[in-house]
């Protein structure tokens, strides 16, 4: 018997009060991460995913921000939770790890001074020396070499790949039960990106660590995640398995994304295909659901918003937000972008 | 490192060459009166005139003119000629008073700049900051001139809680040494308070935005070391090369005003009095004297901003 996700989110609503009104940055977004496990989050910007991870760990708390629902991180709800309730358990329990390696540690400080002030923010009975011995072995464990020696260098004696391992290190310091990496391949090429999600999915198996993953590259998503919701304007319009969302996909948004993959065994278009238009700003949602004035399959009844459910007997787990029946998607998204045309492995 | 020095203070060699060239065109080659005239004074006899021409040889070519001049310069020759004082020796004699001056307003400003800056940056958008940014605003608007006389006449001539200007030597008595300097110092640091206060805050803000303070956060750092040891530590490095420059630019220049009004028997006093006169030799002297003091602080903030960021460093290496 499984003993229950590690870390549960319920219904959870982030907005922020701007000058220009109230935005809703996260609408309503529920899931479960369980130790081993990796759910990816996709979305275009603005999706709001980001605003999701941040929140996780209480680093969206501010004076015009709003937070609702729920965050249990085992028997813990992290939204009541005091402001050094939260410092204690960042980086203690749940490591980050951000997008851009190149500004994302102080360039003042030496890398192995910023793990141990890492560590001894949390244990500070751990001597600077101990801590230093710590962040050599973190760096021998993500792959870099030298590790003894480059400790005492400074972020800007590392390239990119080597500084997001760095990054990875210093997010793990404290034997975190979670890991959420906000974009952590973005801003690297794409060799170095295949190298940093083999070393994240290493680690997640190694440490059993429960991973959150967030992104827009689906190629990303495909390499290591078991479950993927998939964002859009703030709300969840469709979650499942990896193997559910990419091989049956359900909402057209979803049919979109993929569809703009460039796909090594098929053969190529002449242009890849892309979404028209753009997402809709947060603070002028269209009437009922988000996508349809970029949705090609828009009908009557896409004035209302669907609420996220299964809609596929077969697959209690997959749920989405579109109108169509099943048998309409299956044919749709042939014609649209051959997608998902495949059997399961 | 130690690269980096030497070829900053070879640089500082160099800068200083220029200006004393700069110095001698301005002094002695541009103006039309004859520059022998303008050495001796205004009531010099037209024997002594005729002497200083031999003495610094002005038949002769502008870089032998020059060469006399840096001589006389180096070698204490460069004399007021009535009554006849040396120049170097003058202004050794006056310089504690100065440093005394800015240094101490330094401190000051400094501390305060700093700590208001700081609170304001972390309160951004509350009613502190709002309160700040006045007050600030209000420091660096009031110039010297006005703010120095309504000083003495508030707390020296009607409140009597502090002496009216002058200099006593801290050799001689460190209290009132400090008693006679507190309008002195307040009156030219209030001015660098506010300046300072709002560098620092609209740094901070700045760098509150960066990718490595979400990272520091998301560490777990309780938001006070956040503050300080990430946000405060990055901003400051462009207030200290502010600092290095105004306070050279302190001692040779701003102090002026403020040892006239308070009559602190300084090297600004000293300059003021040539000014007064017409008095060449000290004029010349204390422009190059405060020319040294700003290279020099120039070159210790790019030293010391090596030190503080070691991007600064790797440029060393990386020019050879």
């Amino acid at each position: 018997m499984s003993p229950g996700p590690l870390l549960s989110v319920q219904d959870l609503r982030v907005a922020f009060a701007t000058e220009e009104g109230r935005l809703q940055a996260v609408d309503g977004v529920s899931f479960d991460l369980s130790p081993g496990e990796v759910v990816a989050i996709v979305g275009e910007s603005g999706s709001g995913k980001s605003v999701t991870a941040q929140t996780l760990i209480g680093l969206t708390r501010t004076r015009n921000s709003r937070i609702e629902g729920s965050v249990r991180l085992g028997d813990e709800e992290l939204l009541t939770a005091g402001d050094a309730a939260m410092r204690r358990l960042r980086g203690d329990r749940i490591g980050m790890v951000f997008q851009d390696p190149m500004t994302s540690f102080n360039p003042v400080y030496r890398l192995g001074d910023q793990i141990v002030e890492a560590i001894r923010a949390h244990r500070p009975d751990v001597s600077k020396a101990q801590g230093r011995a710590r962040a050599a072995e973190l760096f021998d464990a993500v792959g870099i070499p030298d590790a003894e020696r480059r400790v005492d260098d400074y972020p800007h004696e590392f390239s990119g790949g080597m500084r997001q391992r760095a990054m990875i290190a210093m997010a793990l310091a404290l034997e975190p039960e979670v890991l959420i990496a906000d974009e952590p391949t973005t801003a690297l090429d794409v060799t170095i990106q295949a190298q940093i999600l083999r070393l994240l999915e290493q680690l997640n198996r190694e440490r059993n660590l429960a991973t959150l993953l967030i992104t827009h590259d689906l190629g990303v998503v495909a390499e290591v995640a078991d479950r993927v919701l998939v964002m859009y304007a703030g709300k969840v319009v469709e979650q499942g398995t990896l193997d559910e969302v990419f091989y049956d996909p359900q909402h057209p948004y979803t049919w979109g994304l993929l569809g703009s993959l460039t796909r090594i065994d098929r053969p190529r278009p002449r242009r890849l295909p892309q979404i028209a238009g753009q997402p809709p700003s947060l603070l002028d949602l269209p009437q009922g659901c988000p996508f349809r004035p970029r949705c090609p399959h828009e009908f009557s009844k896409c004035t209302r918003y669907p609420a996220l459910e299964a809609r596929l007997p077969e697959a209690p787990g997959h749920c989405d937000r579109c109108w169509l029946t099943p048998e309409e998607k299956r044919s749709k998204r042939q014609v649209e972008g051959q997608i998902g045309l495949e059997a399961p492995r | 490192m130690t690269r980096f020095v030497v070829r900053r203070l070879f640089g500082m060699a160099v800068v200083l060459f220029a200006v004393s060239v700069i110095v001698f065109v301005v002094f002695m080659v541009l103006p039309q009166q004859n520059p022998a005239q303008s050495l001796a004074g205004k009531n010099a006899t037209p024997l002594l005139v005729e002497n200083i021409e031999e003495e610094w040889g002005f038949d002769r070519s502008l870089p032998a003119q020059y060469a006399t001049m840096m001589k006389k310069v180096f070698t204490g020759g460069l004399v007021q000629y009535e009554p006849r004082i040396a120049v170097d020796d003058e202004i050794v004699k006056r310089m504690p008073a100065t440093f005394s001056l800015t240094i101490g307003a330094a401190v000051i400003w400094l501390f305060f700049g700093l700590l208001l800056g700081y609170l304001s940056a972390i309160r951004a958008g509350g009613w502190l900051d709002r309160i700040l940014t006045g007050v600030s605003i209000a420091g660096i608007s009031i110039p010297v001139f006005l703010l120095a006389p309504v000083m003495i006449f508030i707390f020296a001539n009607q409140l009597e809680m502090f002496p009216n200007g002058q200099y006593v030597p801290f050799g001689e008595d460190p209290f009132e040494w400090a008693n006679h300097l507190i309008l002195p110092w307040v009156t030219l640091a209030i001015l660098a308070i506010g300046f300072y206060s709002r560098v620092l805050r609209s740094n901070m803000l700045d760098v509150m935005n960066e990718d490595y303070v979400r990272t520091a956060r998301a560490k777990g750092l309780s938001e006070r070391r956040v503050m300080t040891r990430h946000v405060l530590r990055n901003s400051l490095i462009p207030v200290i090369t502010l600092f290095g420059l105004d306070f050279g630019a302190t001692i040779a220049g701003t102090a002026i005003i403020t040892e006239a009004i308070y009559d602190i028997n300084g090297v600004g006093l000293y300059a003021a009095e040539a000014v007064e006169k017409f008095e060449l030799p000290p004029i010349m002297g204390v422009t190059l004297y405060g020319a040294f003091f700003v290279v020099l602080m120039n070159a210790l903030v790019d030293i010391f901003y090596a030190y503080l960021d070691p991007r600064v460093r790797l440029g060393e290496s990386a020019t050879e």
